[in-house]
Parts: C-alpha cells; structure tokens; sequence
C-alpha cells in the first residue's frame, strides 16, 4: 500500500512536472551563432520580444572572435544544421553565397516589404550583396560597424600637457585629424608619467592569426591610397595594391607601431586593446566602434574620462575599415520559416530603435538619420560619419585565402621586420594573384 | 574445474550458435576477435591517409563542395617543394627539434643520473620535477604567455634580477631573436623530466656487478661513465631522442598558443603552416599533399634512425 501510495505521489509529481514544463516550452527553437562579446549579450536581451511575440524560443551559440571564423566556416562548410540564423562576417558573403550556405532572401524581402534602401548603403554593399553592386541579397544588414578611436580625454584636459603640446608641435592638444596629427600625438603622451604611471602613445591592430592586423593597417593604407584593383579592370592589382602610395602607408603604419605602442603588443586585437585602454595604458586606442558602448560605461575610463574620434584621414583620402555583420538564414537549417520570422521581426524600425539603445548598431535608416540620434550617444555623431567612408576588404570565395596572404606580409614586415614595405605589397600581389588564378577568375 | 566451466558455457550455448563457433578454426576465431580492432583502424588510420594521398593529386576544397574536382598530377607536391615559404617553415621546424633535443637530452641525462645517485629525498624530487610533463599543454602555453608578458610577466622580472636589464626592455614572444627560444624553453621546460624519466629507466636497468668489476680494475668515475653507463644507457637516450623527435616535429598545440607563429612567420612551424593551409586558407588537396610530404620526411627519418637504434643495441 504504501509502495503503491509513493508510485501515485511520484507519477502525479512527474505529470505536474511535465505540464509546468510544457508551459514554458516553445513550439520551436532557434539557434543563432554570432560571436561572444558585447552586442552579442544586449542581441539576446533584445530577442526576449521575439519569443514573447511568436512563442517561438532562441538559442544562443557564441563563439570568440578569434575562433568564430574557423568555427562557424566549418559549420557551414560541413552544412551543420547548428545554426538556424547566422550573424556572419562581411567577408564571408561571396563564399555563402556561391556555395549555398545562405538562403537567398530577394523574394522574402518582397513578399515582405522590407526595402534595402530603408538601410545605409555602406551596409546593405558590405553586408548583404552577393556579387557587390547587384540586388541579390543574402542578409539583412545586422551590426553595423566600423573603425573608430578613443582618447583619454582627461589626459587631453590637463593644462600642463596643453600648454607642453602647443609649445612643441604649435596646435591644440585635440582628437586628431590626419594620421600625422596622431602620430605627434602618440610620441607626445609614449613612456609619459601620467598620474604616477608610465603611459604609451596609441594601441593598434598587430594581431597575426585571424585578421586583426589586416583590418588595422588598411586603415591607414585606403588613407594613403591603397586599393584592391584597378577600379576599371577588376583582380588586375598591380600598381594598385603595391603603388608607391601604399607602400607609405605600410610604412606609416609600422613607424607608428615602433614609436608609438606599449611593450609586447606584437599580437594584440581587439580584447587586448581594451584592456590597454581600461587599465589606463594608452593614450589613444584602435577598436571597433561596437566596444564603445561598454567603453563609455566604464567605471575607471568611462563617462568624462573618454573621448571619441573617426580614423583620420591620410594624404590621400579619408575611409575607415568597415566592419559588422549581417544576419542570414542558413540554407541547411531545419527551422528556415521561423528563422524567417525572426529576420522580419528583427527588420521592423522599433526593435532597430531598441537594438540601438541597448547596445547594438543599427543599420536601419530611419534610427541612424534621426534628429537626435547624433545626441543619442557621445559616439554616435563618429559612427555616422564613419559608415559614411567605410571600406571593406575582399568579399570573394576565397576571402580566406586573401585574408591570409595578407595577414602574413603585413604583419612579416611591420613586427617582425622581414624586407621592405614595397617587397611586402609586391609579395601580397603575387599571392592574391595566385589565388585568384586558382579561382578562375584571372 | 576450469574445464567443468568450459562444458557448462558450452551446454549453455545455444545449438545454432554453438554448431557454427565449431565449425571455425582458432585461426577464424583469431581473426573474429581483431577483426572489430581492424575495421576500427581501417576507418579512422588508414582510409583516411590514403582519402588524404588521393585528395593530394586534386584541386579539391573542403569549403566548395559544389565545384568539380581536377586532377593536378605532382602540381601540388610540385607547388610546395618549390614553396618559399614551405622551406621556411621546414628550417624553423629542424631548429625547434633541434635545440630541444639537444637541451632536453643532456638536461634530461644529466637530472636522471643525478636521481639515480639515490640522495635523500631523491624520489620526492623525482615527483616534483615530473610536475611539468603532467600539465596539459594548453595550460602550459596559456601560463608561460603571462610569464613572459613584458611589462608584468615573472620571466623578464627574473632576467632582470640577474642581469640589470629593465624587463619591459625585451620581449620574449615579441622579438624576432627572442621567440623561438622562447618557444624552445618551454618546450624544454615541459618534457625534458619525460627524458629523464627515460634515462632513468635506462640507468636503472644497468647491472651493479659491471660497476663492482670497474671498481675491481681501479677504473675512475669518468672511466666508468664513458666506458659503462653511457654504452649501456645510449639505447635508451637514443628511444627519448626518437619519441622528443617525432613528437616535436609535428608540433603544434604549444607554438599555437605561445606565438602563433609570429612574431611575423619567425616561429611558423610546418604544422601550423599546414593547419592554415587546411583550415583558414581551405586549399584541401594542396594541405594534403603539404601532410604527406611531412608523413613521408617523419616516417623516413624515424625508419633511418631505428636501423641505428637497433645497431647501438646489438653491440
């Protein structure tokens, strides 16, 4: 009797159990793989609407940016059904799109009226294209973003470091505008004392294993003239890549890596320069303008302490490197109709304005074009400006590939002193022409 | 009563089954119980090496699976024996192996002949110098990143204790001179008690009577080092050396984690110019043509060598 009272008791708890279960299960779930930092955590935030609205669930597969490509390449090359809903990075469209990892989304943005024009072009070309310059759309712009600067803009302030800076280089101590101006700068404020402390000059891209050096460096190059191909005869690269332009921009780059950084910086990306920039090192720091919403917040350097500025400008003309993503459907994905939901929830101008204040980047028009979004923000004014100029490296197939070559001759010359800048372009060129040779497409 | 065991599991078979077992050989038998071994390694050793020497004559990648796959011929052996770069790689690899041999097997030697004299205390030394081959590599290379950290890492501050020099004023992993030998510390650091555990072995397997005859015809210490225990110690040596060998050739975990290859391509090992190849760059033919260059150079050196090992024993 008893046994049998413990076996009611037990499958009545076990019923309750499972009914209070399926209360909060949902019809489906999605997965979404996206890199793990900041946004990503205000993405999930943000996505609570969504399964409050559809009673449809979301999963969360965040990778760090040091392994997100290769984790997620090999996702989508072995047609893992992981991830429903990809946040992919903008090199990574050409190779989605013409190996079918991505669902193609034109007759999804008809049927539901979302519009490309609706979004910064910079984003919808970098982002969502496939080949560039044709509507044939495989994302919808997701975080838009880019290269910008901080300051320590209490060490600006300080009156005896204003008057010092205006005695020697005869101009204010103020954000920079060219490259030069950043470099006087950055020798001002390196191996200072600064509140008892020993402080460095600027923090820049030098990482050689994914891409941070490459996405340092172009910075300056696109600044001084760089590009990737002759803009009449496409992949026809030299004198383009490799022009005498460049090759000073290479240099530029490597002069100030020499004069102007803290010891042991010869592999640091994004995380070490925040780091560098939280711990009070530097004056001056590179980084994506997605960090800056938790720079701001700060205890230590937030608020007053830190300022904003876009990249300068070089002699030749003024771009920044774009970064961001755009969020896909993957094509082997179980759940593509829910995960369609959610792209045409996540288009819809109020979630665009949420994802805005809670620390995403819209790339939404009708957000970033309001009157007071330069006031919504002290970043915000340098963010609008800066998807203005943006430029984005390689987006082919074999964006990889590109990727590599580039890493490896940038980083041989600027770190490890291997050769000459123009020995390091002209290397860069043989390489990029090797692979696109293997591609077919020279 | 094993064999009343025996009858009782042979009655309890059942009929069907038990006239089929009689009607194999012990060599069927045999066979039955590796064959699931076998298949095993058919399936993940040797399909996959002779997948990898087919992919090596294609143009195949791993990430464009809907393009048609070419036949090169050699284009791709061709390719990387022509490879600046490759040789670049190959160089950085034969000193990483090199210097960590040499260091490890005369420190490895010398700590093993040492813990050998049997001091007091000898087997907790033992414990705590084999401290280092029991971490996991990852953690090694994550620990000694922050040791040689320029501005707060123990390494430069202990360096510059002795030596004078500010610590922030090198940079182990940084510089081009600095980075491979900081590479081939830590990799000395690490496995040299697993050559000395080696040598050990070796010390240990050496007769005390051989001595005692030594000691009979006046032979001094350093007559009975290079006459005794060194001959019979080598074969030993020769085995670490061989297992440090192979190990370090196809290095990776450590170098990922410490440099990364860098400073620039000053610390690219073969291992990690393949793994690029592989996965970042996804030029899957030409990475297996690059393995199985590796796999032929690995396993021809170790065959050589081997030959030489089993001279040293016989005499």
């Amino acid at each position: 009797m008893k046994s049998s009272l413990k076996l009611t008791l037990g499958l009545a708890s076990a019923i309750t159990a499972s009914t209070a279960a399926s209360s909060v299960a949902h019809a489906e779930d999605l997965t979404l793989c996206w890199a793990a930092w900041d946004p990503a955590n205000a993405l999930v935030e943000l996505s609570k609407d969504f399964t409050k609205q559809t009673n449809i669930g979301m999963k969360f597969e965040f990778v760090p940016w040091t392994n997100y490509a290769d984790r997620f390449l090999n996702e989508l090359n072995s047609h893992g059904k992981l991830c429903d809903l990809i946040i992919g990075d903008s090199q990574w469209i050409g190779g989605a799109a013409e190996n079918g990892h991505y669902v193609k989304l034109n007759d999804f943005f008809d049927k539901e009226k979302i519009s490309m024009d609706d979004f910064v072009p910079a984003t919808v070309l970098g982002y969502s294209e496939w080949p560039k310059n044709t509507p044939n759309y495989w994302a919808l712009p997701a975080m838009a973003d880019a290269v910008g600067w901080t300051y320590r803009k209490d060490w600006f302030s300080k009156p005896e470091l204003q008057t010092e800076f205006k005695a020697k280089y005869g101009r204010d101590l103020a954000p920079p505008k060219t490259y030069d101006e950043l470099k006087d700068i950055a020798k001002f404020f390196q191996g200072r004392d600064i509140d008892g402390k020993k402080v460095y000059g600027a923090y820049i891209f030098t990482e050689r294993g994914s891409e941070g050096i490459t996405m340092g460096v172009t910075n300056v190059l696109y600044d001084y003239g760089f590009q990737y191909e002759n803009p009449k005869k496409p992949y026809d690269m030299k004198g383009f890549v490799n022009s005498a332009d460049a090759v000073k921009g290479l240099e530029f780059y490597k002069d100030l890596y020499k004069c102007c950084t803290a010891p042991g910086m010869t592999d640091a990306y994004m995380s070490e320069g925040l780091d560098a920039f939280k711990s009070g090192q530097v004056a001056m720091q590179m980084n994506w303008f997605a960090f800056f919403p938790g720079l701001y917040k700060d205890p230590n350097v937030g608020g007053d302490k830190i300022g904003f500025f876009p990249n300068p400008a070089g002699p030749d003309a003024h771009f920044t490197q774009l970064g961001g993503q755009g969020i896909s459907v993957v094509s082997y994905s179980d759940h593509k109709d829910a995960a369609l939901k959610y792209i045409k929830w996540f288009a819809q101008p109020a979630v665009q304005q949420k994802w805005w204040e809670i620390g995403g980047y819209s790339a939404l028009k009708a957000v970033v074009e309001a009157p007071s979004f330069p006031k919504s923000a002290p970043f915000a004014p340098d963010f609008l400006a800066s998807m203005q100029m943006v430029k984005d490296f390689w987006a082919e197939p074999s964006y990889a590939t590109l990727l590599q070559a580039m890493q490896k001759r940038v980083h041989d010359f600027v770190v490890a002193d291997q050769g000459t800048a123009q020995e390091a372009l002209d290397s860069l060129v043989k390489d990029w022409t090797a692979t696109f040779q293997d591609d077919g497409k020279i | 009563m094993l064999n009343r065991t025996a009858e009782n599991a042979a009655r309890a078979t059942p009929e069907p089954l038990a006239r089929k077992v009689r009607g194999i050989s012990d060599k069927g038998l045999a066979w039955l119980f590796i064959s699931p071994t076998i298949l095993l390694l058919l399936a993940i050793n040797i399909f996959p090496l002779f997948w990898a020497i087919y992919l090596s004559f294609t143009n195949y990648r791993a990430n464009r699976s809907n393009e048609v796959v070419k036949n090169l011929g050699f284009a791709n052996y061709q390719r990387i024996l022509g490879d600046q770069d490759v040789w670049i790689a190959m160089q950085t690899t034969a000193h990483f192996v090199f210097w960590t041999i040499l260091l490890q097997t005369v420190i490895g030697f010398t700590l093993a002949w040492l813990i050998d004299r049997k001091f007091r205390g000898h087997a907790f030394w033992t414990t705590i110098i084999l401290v280092p081959m029991m971490l996991s590599p990852a953690v090694v290379g994550n620990f000694w990143r922050f040791l040689y950290q320029p501005q707060t890492g123990l390494f430069n501050y202990i360096v510059a204790f002795f030596t004078g020099v500010p610590p922030s004023s090198f940079e182990m992993l940084g510089s081009v001179q600095l980075a491979p030998w900081a590479i081939v510390i830590v990799d000395t650091w690490m496995w040299t008690p697993y050559v000395m555990l080696i040598c050990l072995a070796g010390l240990r397997s050496i007769p005390e009577y051989i001595y005692e005859a030594a000691e009979v015809d006046r032979a001094s210490n350093w007559r009975q080092f290079w006459s005794i225990t060194l001959p019979m110690a080598l074969p030993f040596i020769m085995l670490a050396v061989l297992f440090r060998g192979i190990e370090n050739f196809k290095m990776f975990d450590m170098v990922n984690l410490l440099t990364g290859g860098g400073p620039g391509s000053t610390t690219e090992v073969a291992s990690i110019t393949l793994k690029r190849q592989a996965f970042e760059s996804w030029r899957t033919g030409y990475s297996s043509a690059f393995a199985i260059i590796l796999f032929v150079a690995v396993f021809g050196l170790a065959n050589i060598y081997v030959k030489a090992l089993n001279k040293v024993k016989q005499r």
